[in-house]
């Protein structure tokens, strides 16, 4: 073999504590290296010229790269060898940035390791041969996890670039959060006269199947080809005839559960439509609270109901869907605020979250859109606002900002003074972030304008005085404490991961951070997608976010679905495990463990059981290889005898073996 | 007012602080939770989140001779509200020390109180309540200090004429001995 090798400077990433001259010098010295220099940028057009200049004059039929990891630009170097007339897989990386340069200052140890560093690719481009990748037919259908904002915009632009969409949400509704709000900032428009049109797309749209009371129950697969099971919980009623006239509610008898969508600040009937503006429009039974269900008796719903549509022996259905790509978009959830022992702990029936208080604004809430405080019903006159409630909080494990807080408190006290002209309101703020378009002047609107009386510290005690509450709090700028008698407390919840994220990421195999948040594959440059091909992430799943942002997000997601899909074959990395048939003893251990099942078991021209790999469905993760006793599936680029050479390489021992392949 | 040169920031008190309280004074955010809490920020001339900032930007002197460090109860309020997780009242703890250490008592009295039950607790192992006022009011000279109170406490016997010797008292006076030899923070 003819290899070249090139030591990457990155500017003076690599260059300031690794002497990239004296490796490239060594590497002149390594076995088959015919050729070695060093270049400013490596991945910089002149640099990947030079690679291809230096194979054309030196003849060379390998190269080794040493710059940043292979995460980065193995892909880019790839092409480049690929453009020169190689095989892109007679190429391998050296990852002297993150591996040395990035978490050592000693020049002189930086050197020795990246030297060794490439001796060890080398050793290992020595034993590579050229991989064609095989190509798979892939599957035109993208599933959507998740029906809020962020799902329904993916959801839509999926299917207007001529996509099917198999959009799943767990409740009964789509909407999500966003349906649950009053108005939006900095506009003040109205969240369902916004949403509501992009909800009734969504049920109408040809392209795109809705299942909502379900869940994802398992995915196996690959891009371009998962199989996905949705299990579709019984509602006890058949949609199909579900007309949605509202007379079963109206009937049932048992009405005293707590309803979920208004934030448990009233009951719902057992048997349900959540909200007027609800897609699909459709009613579910409850079948906790169902008297029907829990005693067998009642049945008013099925006497009452016109088109017949009650089914008490209703069962989970299973659907299974293929699809090619898959947007996770699940949201998120309120951090529960009972932890803080200063709020009360629910002993106060006035201190409420805020997306309860955006219910008690909402016309559609409980109050019909007039605030009214839980426990007397009293219109409040002073309302105190408390931000950062589980946000920028080691104490609780929420040490992150949720990002949107500031921007919906300083709305709710402007809709607060809109609802009460005589009432004052009071925030307790940490620091304003409002970073938007037209953000920061709006919470100014909402003290200038709107008198909302801001106080910059946080409230160490909230408790009762006659039918108040007297909040204490400090006043950092003041520097003292201040007390304010309250009628209303309204908490500016912070944002955790959705409950049931880490079950769904562990199915996707997404990794989620240490909040529960899953990881994109790369914070700046590629914000949708996972380190799973083809599952893509839109929505506050990845993040706290508001709807600008998650919107934008689910737009980005379905780009990314739509750019993958409008191909009609996908290359597969044949970077895979291998069979060799003569040390093959057909004990099928590798089917077994293999996770993917990309092995199966097939007979030879003798009739004995050997291991077939199937190339497009195996990932490459190696189990099969160390499982099997006799050494004989091998992973492509990555066979015993390569990794013993880099292990020799590194370590050299004292009698010379020959591991050549 | 008066103003601080931010560029004069002593660095070895903000240091020595962090090391004798075993707390990360920069991860202090200002949020006012302490001082939200704090039973006594009506008596302070600083609030508890001053001090802590007054620390962050190393005013020796400003927080040494405040009257705060030495108003303060260690109720630990401010401790357990701390979304950081910082010991507030510890920092406070530490910074008397440090003023004492100094000759700082911008609370005499404060300081000669306590000064007083050291002095009780030495002699006799425990306080002797009536030994302790007697000891603090000829320091301080401040003779009439919670005299409306003694024919209460007198009538429930809570003023007793004579100490109660304690069992180990020679231990105690030991402690106290090993403070002096030991060269220990005050």
């Amino acid at each position: 073999m003819r290899i070249g090798v090139f030591i990457c400077h990155c500017g003076s990433n690599i260059a300031g504590t690794v002497d990239v001259r004296a490796v490239a010098q060594a590497a002149k010295g390594f076995a088959d290296v015919v050729y070695a220099s060093d270049t400013m940028y490596a991945c910089s057009e002149p640099g990947q010229e030079g690679i291809i200049q230096a194979v054309r004059e030196h003849n060379l039929d390998g190269v080794v790269v040493a710059s940043c990891t292979p995460r980065m630009h193995e892909p880019t170097f790839r092409r480049t060898v690929e453009r020169a007339g190689l095989n892109r897989y007679c190429f391998e990386m050296a990852n002297i940035r993150e591996h040395v340069s990035w978490i050592g200052k000693d020049t002189e140890r930086n050197t020795i390791k990246a030297t060794e560093l490439v001796r060890m690719a080398v050793e290992k481009l020595r034993r590579n041969r050229p991989l064609t990748p095989k190509r798979f037919d892939v599957t035109k259908r993208v599933l959507v996890v998740g029906g809020g904002v962020a799902g329904i915009q993916a959801a839509l632009d999926c299917a207007e670039g001529g996509q099917e969409v198999v959009l799943v949400e767990r409740e009964q509704s789509i909407g999500g959060k966003m349906a649950k709000l009053d108005k939006t900032f900095p506009t003040i428009d109205c969240s369902s006269c916004v949403l509501g049109p992009k909800m009734v797309d969504v049920a109408q749209h040809p392209k795109i199947t809705l299942h909502t009371m379900a869940e994802v129950e398992s995915v196996s697969g690959y891009v371009g080809n998962f199989q996905v099971t949705i299990r579709k919980k019984a509602r006890f009623v058949d949609w199909e005839k579900c007309t949605g006239c509202g007379l079963c509610m109206e009937k049932c008898p048992s009405r005293k559960a707590p309803d979920p969508f208004n934030e448990y600040l009233c009951t719902a009937p057992t048997i349900n439509i959540p909200f007027p503006q609800a897609i699909p429009k459709k009613a579910a039974i409850n079948p906790e609270t169902c008297i029907m269900k829990q005693k067998g008796k009642c049945g008013l719903c099925a006497k009452i109901c016109p088109v017949k549509c009650i089914d008490f022996d209703q069962q989970d259905e299973l659907v299974t869907v293929d699809v090619g790509a898959i947007v996770v978009a699940t949201g998120y959830d309120l951090f529960d605020w009972h932890k803080y022992p200063q709020y009360g702990q629910g002993r106060y029936p006035d201190v409420i979250t805020s997306l309860q208080y955006e219910r008690l604004l909402s016309a559609s809430g409980p109050t019909g859109g007039h605030i009214k405080r839980p426990s007397d019903g009293k219109e409040p006159k002073t309302v105190v606002f408390i931000q950062c409630v589980g946000s920028r909080d080691r104490s609780v494990d929420r040490p992150y900002c949720s990002g949107f807080c500031c921007m919906y408190t300083a709305k709710q006290a402007i809709l607060t003074k809109d609802h009460i002209p005589d009432s004052q309101s009071y925030v307790f703020y940490m620091d304003i972030r409002s970073p938007g378009k037209a953000y920061d002047e709006f919470t100014r609107r909402a003290m200038e304008e709107y008198g909302a009386q801001y106080v910059r510290g946080r409230v160490a005690m909230i408790y009762p005085k006659g039918d108040q509450l007297i909040v204490r709090g400090a006043d950092t700028l003041a520097g003292t404490q201040v007390e304010v008698a309250a009628d209303l407390v309204v908490l500016a919840v912070g944002v955790e991961a959705a409950r049931g994220a880490a079950v769904l990421g562990e199915k996707l195999r997404v990794v989620p951070d240490q909040y529960g948040f899953f990881v994109e594959s790369h914070p700046k440059l590629r914000p949708v997608e996972t380190n799973t091909a083809g599952v893509f992430l839109a929505g506050a799943c990845q993040g706290p976010k508001d709807i600008p942002a998650s919107v934008a997000q689910g737009s980005a997601a379905a780009a990314k679905v739509l750019a993958l899909l409008v191909k009609d074959q996908l290359e597969s990395d044949p970077q895979v495990s291998r069979v060799t048939p003569a040390r093959c003893v057909g004990c099928g251990k590798c089917v077994q463990t293999c996770p993917f099942g990309a092995i199966k078991l097939v007979e030879d021209r003798f009739g004995n059981p050997k291991a077939e790999v199937v190339e497009t469905v195996c990932q490459g993760c190696g189990i099969c290889t160390v499982t099997c006793p006799q050494g004989a599936i091998q992973l492509e680029h990555f066979t015993d005898n390569q990794i013993l050479a880099e292990v020799q390489a590194l370590c050299p021992p004292r009698i010379r073996v020959n591991y050549a392949s | 007012m008066r103003i601080y040169d931010l560029a004069t920031a002593e660095q070895d008190f903000i240091a020595e602080v962090a090391a004798r309280s075993h707390q990360d004074v920069r991860t202090c955010y200002q949020c006012g939770n302490c001082t939200a809490g704090c039973p006594y920020t009506f008596v302070y001339d600083y609030s508890v989140s001053q001090i802590m900032r007054l620390i962050q930007l190393g005013q020796q002197e400003t927080v040494l001779r405040s009257k705060s460090i030495w108003l303060c109860g260690s109720c630990q309020s401010c401790t357990t509200r701390c979304p950081n997780r910082i010991d507030v009242a510890k920092i406070m703890d530490v910074c008397r020390h440090m003023a004492r250490e100094r000759g700082y008592a911008t609370e005499r009295e404060v300081k000669l109180f306590a000064d007083s039950f050291l002095r009780s607790v030495e002699r006799h192992g425990r306080a002797f309540e009536l030994g302790l006022m007697v000891d603090y009011v000829l320091h301080s000279g401040k003779v009439f200090t919670d005299l409306d109170l003694a024919p209460t406490a007198l009538a429930r016997r809570k003023l007793p004429f004579q100490p109660h010797p304690i069992v180990g008292r020679d231990q105690v006076e030991r402690i106290f001995q090993r403070f002096r030899q030991g060269g220990a923070h005050a």
